[in-house]
């Protein structure tokens, strides 16, 4: 295996560990929470990531997959006959499958079309989730409860299990899309989103590329619906709705594109952010609002893609300096 | 090697190629000359197959390209760098030598193993060794110099390992010294790899000095074609091209 294989392995065992203690270092049960929520969101601002910042594709719709992971797996286990792991995979599939069919039509428009389009296809999920009451529930979403009997010895039903499912089930999502993100097909994405018409010039099909990163977001994005469903035993209208793909869009901007771990980084700061100013004031809205106007005027990018040029910037002038450096000392012998 | 046969474009009114039949013959270096307009950057987006044309046939080793797009004549051999380079500004040298050479093996897809693949690794080095790239491989492709840049599209191209390879002004906005290094390099990669070769180029000299075959296009039509020294000598080519101006032509003719 390559060094850097090895690299990603060990980070992401050491993150899964620190996921691990944190909750038995501090028990309370908000911390907890407030990770599966950070856990839930990250994996989807992840997921998104793979759109924006890799291939350059801007999706405003990419909480319709969230959604139909959420509530496909909700609706199997409610109906009794899928083990978790079981309805998860069905899930999944599922919403690979409703990710191609939307995909083959989004990905031959370009830009601010392809986001609008992923935008109507979104809206139109949110709208049959809505009148469709007697499957989904309508506006009160998939009520009930959804049951999660034991599989393997994991009983999902305990607190504590349920959080260590959630933090294994997002570092293996991560481990696989950071295998995206530097596999030959990432470098593909590059290319396309620095220059698709070259890039089909040197032999790429463009459209099949596109297609193929938007199912795999797609069902990383159903992945994390799945999480949030376990954990509030439940599936809603919003998970659907605009604002939900545009708080994902925030979180990526918040965290940074560039960076791998940007948007995580972003779903923290938003969970955060939303955690101590709703304590504070109700004009919540603002704060947020203030805090992205700063980031975007004064960062002009993610804190993430920010540090990662503030420390690439230092390491060049360093270097200038020990090249100064040398030539001086040569004089003075 | 590349048979184009009365080829026609027209978009709207204009007529931007008309009955324009040329012949590249295997292992060929030819320039394609003409005036401002003369739809010479059209003629190389006809047979690359970027724009359909409206009649004619484009023969590439026989067979016919017409209605293909420019991706399947990319793969069946044919290649080409553009008159404003275009690259991808966000990678390096190396990696975006690396991800054009892992298209053309058509492993582009691949998920399950880690960029760079160790099949390509020679390759590329071989690449950037020959067009001089080697020292700047870890530069980013947008903060390369003008001339590498240039340089770049056309090792991009080259990844492709083309049959035939398209160069669109492969000295357009270099200062003098500068042009003749490009076309020295052109020159040698030409021989090295025993390519078909075709380049447009405004560049007098240079056209006179390295290609073997010249064609002329004036407005959309080849307006004559031959040697270096048959092009210099033809009045049609010096009326239209150099112009009118009698102490131009005996210049092209002493020349």
């Amino acid at each position: 295996m390559r060094r850097e294989s090895l690299r990603d392995l060990f980070i992401a065992a050491v993150a899964l560990a620190v996921l691990l203690v944190l909750p038995v270092l501090f028990p309370q049960p908000a911390l907890r929470d407030f990770l599966v929520y950070v856990i839930a969101y990250g994996l989807l601002a992840m997921s998104l990531n793979l759109l924006v910042g890799l291939t350059g594709l801007v999706s405003f719709g990419h909480a319709a997959y969230f959604a139909s992971g959420a509530y496909s797996f909700g609706l199997l286990m409610q109906s009794g006959h899928f083990s978790v792991p079981m309805a998860m995979l069905c899930a999944l599939a599922g919403t690979a499958l409703l990710a191609l069919v939307i995909g083959a039509i989004c990905v031959r428009l370009k830009e601010i079309y392809f986001s609008f389009i992923t935008l109507a296809f979104q809206m139109f999920i949110h709208s049959i989730i809505l009148t469709w009451v007697d499957v989904t529930g309508g506006d009160q979403g998939l009520r009930g409860g959804i049951p999660r009997p034991a599989f393997l010895g994991i009983d999902l039903s305990q607190a504590g299990t349920l959080y260590a499912f959630c933090a294994v089930v997002f570092i293996v999502c991560l481990l696989i899309m950071r295998q995206v993100w530097q596999s030959p097909f990432g470098y593909t994405l590059r290319m396309i989103r620095d220059n698709p018409a070259r890039a089909n010039f040197l032999g790429v099909n463009v459209l099949r590329m596109k297609l193929g990163i938007f199912v795999l977001a797609g069902t990383m994005a159903s992945m994390a619906g799945i999480l949030m469903a376990l954990f509030v035993s439940g599936a809603y209208a919003e998970f659907a709705f605009w604002t939900m793909s545009g708080e994902a869009i925030f979180m990526i901007m918040l965290g940074g594109m560039q960076v791998f771990l940007g948007p995580v980084i972003g779903a923290f700061l938003l969970q955060t952010l939303n955690h101590y100013v709703t304590i504070y004031t109700e004009h919540h809205g603002l704060v947020l609002g203030l805090v992205i106007l700063a980031i975007v005027l004064g960062l002009r990018r993610g804190v993430a893609d920010y540090a990662r040029d503030w420390l690439a910037a230092r390491r060049t002038t360093r270097e200038a300096a020990a090249l100064e450096a040398k030539p001086a000392k040569k004089a003075v012998s | 090697m590349l048979d184009v046969q009365n080829l026609n474009k027209s978009f709207g009114g204009v007529q931007a190629t008309r009955d324009v039949s040329l012949n590249f013959p295997a292992g060929s270096l030819t320039a394609i000359i003409g005036p401002n307009g003369a739809g010479k950057t059209t003629f190389f987006n006809l047979i690359s197959g970027h724009i359909r044309p409206d009649s004619g046939r484009i023969l590439f080793e026989g067979r016919d390209l017409v209605g293909l797009s420019s991706l399947e004549v990319v793969r069946r051999g044919m290649a080409r760098a553009f008159q404003v380079a275009s690259l991808f500004p966000s990678l390096t040298v190396r990696e975006a030598m690396t991800a054009a050479v892992t298209s053309h093996q058509r492993r582009s897809a691949g998920l399950f193993s880690r960029f760079p693949l160790s099949g390509s690794r020679d390759r590329v080095q071989e690449l950037l060794e020959l067009l001089g790239l080697s020292a700047k491989a870890d530069v980013l492709s947008a903060n390369l110099s003008h001339g590498d840049q240039k340089l770049l599209d056309i090792g991009l191209a080259l990844a492709m390992e083309p049959k035939v390879l398209l160069l669109d002004e492969p000295t357009a906005g270099m200062g003098p010294d500068e042009r003749w290094r490009m076309i020295d390099k052109v020159h040698r990669l030409w021989q090295a790899k025993q390519l078909t070769m075709i380049f447009i180029e405004h560049d007098m000299d240079i056209v006179f000095k390295i290609s073997q075959t010249v064609h002329v296009l004036k407005y959309g039509a080849v307006l004559a074609q031959g040697t270096p020294e048959e092009i210099r000598r033809n009045q049609d080519v010096i009326d239209a091209y150099l112009g009118t101006d009698h102490h131009m032509a005996l210049a092209a003719e002493e020349a």
